[in-house]
């Protein structure tokens, strides 16, 4: 037990020890200053020239959100088309079927706000082609979006006073070849030697030791899976996703891919000092999100280690925690870690099944999606977390009796506004989806849909509501794991939750976007003895506070209908 | 409209470079790992009999068994039970699997069964067990094969992997290769 908590241990701590470096090297490519990396430029520039951009263009925030959009409406049509007919194109070596369209609008949605909730199956969902040209795809350019998005915010912050939030297309480009695309390499080629499967082949047939044939499922799949861990993506080659021996085979390679999930987000926090040369403003940020993230990894690491009371019941030994839903080769420690890293940066691949984790931890994953920037996904949870600023800004502001002002300009009804809409949309559309399923399932259980209401829930009682409250939040997080046990591929849960995916990932982006784009509009105030000084401990607490009051004001009833109650039943 | 216009050239390089030729680059070098980036497999006598990382399923009492599985070992898919802890239904599958466990292992006592053998792992596809759950095996095994027990657990201890570096993560046993010994021992 001691080696799976020193892992733990380990593994986090290389994490940040890594993104260190990682953060200082993106503020340096984006400030345009030589790197490493600067083998790239002849490629960046073919790709410039052919796609007819000039990447010094000034963008002001509307223009910036505008170019964005289009592409982002575009890669949507071609997604959604190309899973619907993806059983016409080639490279489907296993005979898989076309996604039905409403599958196809919530695959296409998903992927496309960086979420990856998968109601299919990867083994018999999806053809090599559509895993490579949509998912793949998908996985780099959506990171790359938040990225550039993240990096607009950065360029709002720097100047005292500007319009110009970057140019979209250069930001989007060079977050795909200067970040995603060598380091997805380097993580691809460390899983391929471990043993995932790399090369094009279709499934195999063997007859094993005891005489049974079976078939395995293959492909081109360690490409994919190192993205879809770098790009806080998640959405997984296979269907039990990095629980899957073939997509994460040992310990090893689940160092790497935990830290894979937690390496960008946290550079893009200390990228933030270096870009802006306010070092002291990233470390507190950093160090309100990691409070609360080891705070949650230790209460999972606890839960799970301790195991099942109602198992200890029945007088077996349980020495090594809650294996239900885990893999020997991990153990329940280490799968407590990624629960939470997971939740934390709205990646959403998992290495043991939510649904089977113990109820507490269970309520700590949720309450972390809620959350939604610890660290946050790439690029959008700073966002998630200047919003919280931008509150606690506000809040103190009232408490102190002074103008609010962030980065040297006054934050005044407007910007308020737009912050507290963000929020409230967030508890809104959690709130409202998941009220909504349980209406349809207590009253109309027999609505002939391909997974009737009745049975959605693979489990009774609290955790039922669980399962569906896991949903709506995990959509509207843009995480994308799930309690999987629910019946998700209908046309009920398949539209509900694109809605909220789009609503919870573009509002958020645009709402932060505005208030950084209008502020850095505004004159700006130099700093005096007045000043409430954002880069302060004391502030970095404010935050918290904000953070920790406005998810309890909001979610606390839920939490307790699912989780808190379940934990109480079987005490 | 010139946003379109860019968004279309603009996609086409990216899904070129990203789809195209990144996958390609990674089956290039993967065709030097071990298993030509196939997944490697376990061979007896020449004969493909499993893949190294995906359990398979053991049923017989001549063999090690691995833990439950929420698919039956098929590998064509993946998947867990997603059954939640306080799940009433669940918790009598648990029970029923202890059940079999002793009917098959007399002498076995309940303490000694770990809870990884009556629960369902993550991928249904799940390739090891502990050490613990190879040694609650031993006796059954040896009987059924008529071999010492000592002899069965000394091979056992030769098939326990440790954590890496021997510091981090557990220990393990992988049941297809220790089978595969097994069959081997004369």
């Amino acid at each position: 037990m001691n080696t799976e908590l020193f892992g733990v241990v380990i593994i986090f701590l290389f994490s940040v020890l890594l993104a260190f470096p990682l953060g200082k090297y993106i503020a340096r490519v984006f400030k345009g200053e030589r790197t490493i990396t600067d083998f790239m430029s002849p490629l960046e520039r073919l790709i410039f020239r052919l796609g007819g951009i000039n990447p010094a263009d000034p963008m002001n925030w509307k223009q910036f959100l505008k170019a964005m959009l289009s592409i982002n409406l575009l890669w949507f049509v071609y997604a959604f088309f190309a899973l619907i007919f993806q059983d016409k194109l080639p490279m489907n070596p296993d005979g898989n079927a076309g996604q039905t369209p409403d599958l196809a609008f919530n695959t296409a949605i998903s992927f496309l706000v960086n979420c990856n909730l998968q109601h299919y199956s990867g083994e018999s969902g999806l053809t090599y082609f559509t895993q490579l040209f949509v998912v793949t795809f998908l996985q780099f350019v959506s990171a790359a979006t938040g990225i550039a998005a993240v990096v607009a915010l950065y360029n709002g912050l720097r100047e005292k006073t500007t319009n110009n939030l970057g140019n979209f297309w250069n930001l989007l480009v060079k977050s795909t070849t200067r970040i995603l695309l060598p380091l997805s390499l380097v993580v691809g080629i460390v899983l391929a030697f471990n043993g995932t499967p790399a090369s094009y082949d279709g499934k195999d047939t063997i007859t094993t030791l005891q005489g049974d044939t079976v078939q395995v499922s293959r492909g081109p799949a360690a490409g994919m899976i190192a993205i879809k861990q770098l790009g806080t993506n998640g959405g997984g080659w296979f269907g039990a996703n990095s629980a899957h021996p073939l997509e994460n085979p040992n310990y090893f390679t689940n160092i790497i891919e935990t830290i894979a999930i937690i390496l960008i987000p946290i550079a893009l926090v200390f990228a933030l000092g270096f870009y802006i040369n306010r070092k002291k403003l990233a470390y507190v940020i950093f160090g309100v999100m990691t409070f609360l993230c080891v705070l949650f990894i230790g209460l999972n690491v606890y839960f799970e280690t301790k195991g099942n009371p109602e198992i200890d019941k029945m007088g077996i030994a349980q020495h090594i925690g809650n294996m239900e839903g885990k893999e020997v080769r991990f153990g329940s420690a280490a799968t407590a870690l990624w629960s939470v890293v997971t939740t934390s940066t709205s990646n959403g691949s998992v290495n043991g099944m939510h649904d089977s984790l113990m109820p507490l931890s269970g309520g700590v994953v949720l309450l972390d999606m809620m959350i939604n920037a610890l660290y946050g996904g790439v690029g959008v949870g700073l966002l998630n977390y200047y919003i919280f600023i931008i509150i606690a800004v506000f809040i103190s502001g009232l408490m102190v009796g002074r103008t609010p002002e962030f980065m040297g300009h006054k934050v005044e009804a407007r910007e308020v506004k737009i912050a507290t809409l963000v929020w409230l949309l967030t508890a809104f559309l959690v709130k409202a989806g998941t009220a909504l399923a349980a209406y349809m399932v207590a009253h109309h259980p027999d609505v002939a849909w391909a997974v009737k209401p009745s049975a959605w829930l693979n489990n009774p009682s609290y955790h039922g509501f669980s399962e569906m409250l896991y949903e709506f939040t995990s959509a509207n997080a843009n995480n994308g794991s799930g309690f999987e046990g629910l019946g998700d591929n209908n046309i009920f849960w398949n539209v509900t939750t694109g809605i909220v995916l789009i609503l919870a990932r573009f509002i958020p982006i645009i709402g932060p976007l505005a208030i950084v784009g209008l502020l850095a509009n505004k004159k700006f105030i130099p700093e005096s003895s007045g000043t409430l000084r954002t880069d302060s401990i004391t502030f970095g607490a404010m935050t918290l506070a904000v953070i920790v009051i406005v998810n309890a004001l909001s979610f606390f009833p839920a939490l307790a209908l699912g989780p808190l109650a379940e934990y109480f039943s079987i005490k | 409209m010139k946003n379109f216009l860019i968004s279309i050239k603009l996609t086409l390089i990216l899904i070129v470079i990203c789809a195209g030729l990144y996958p390609l680059l990674v089956a290039g070098v993967g065709k030097m790992a071990r298993g030509g980036g196939k997944g490697e497999t376990v061979t007896v006598n020449g004969r493909v009999v499993g893949y190294a990382n995906v359990g398979q399923k053991f049923t017989e009492d001549k063999y090690f068994w691995g833990r439950p599985s929420a698919v039956d070992y098929n590998a064509a898919g993946s998947a867990g039970s997603n059954k939640g802890p306080s799940n009433p239904d669940y918790l009598k599958t648990v029970q029923d699997r202890i059940d079999t466990f002793l009917v098959h292992n007399p002498g076995a006592r309940k303490e000694d069964i770990p809870s990884e053998m009556v629960t369902a792992s993550g991928s249904g596809l799940d390739p090891d067990i502990s050490p613990a759950s190879a040694y609650v095996q031993v006796k059954r095994v040896a009987t059924v094969r008529r071999l010492s027990e000592e002899r069965l657990r000394s091979l056992v201890d030769a098939h326990i992997e440790k954590p890496l570096l021997g510091m981090f993560g557990p220990s393990k046993v992988n049941v297809l290769k220790l089978n595969v010994a097994l069959d081997e021992l004369k």
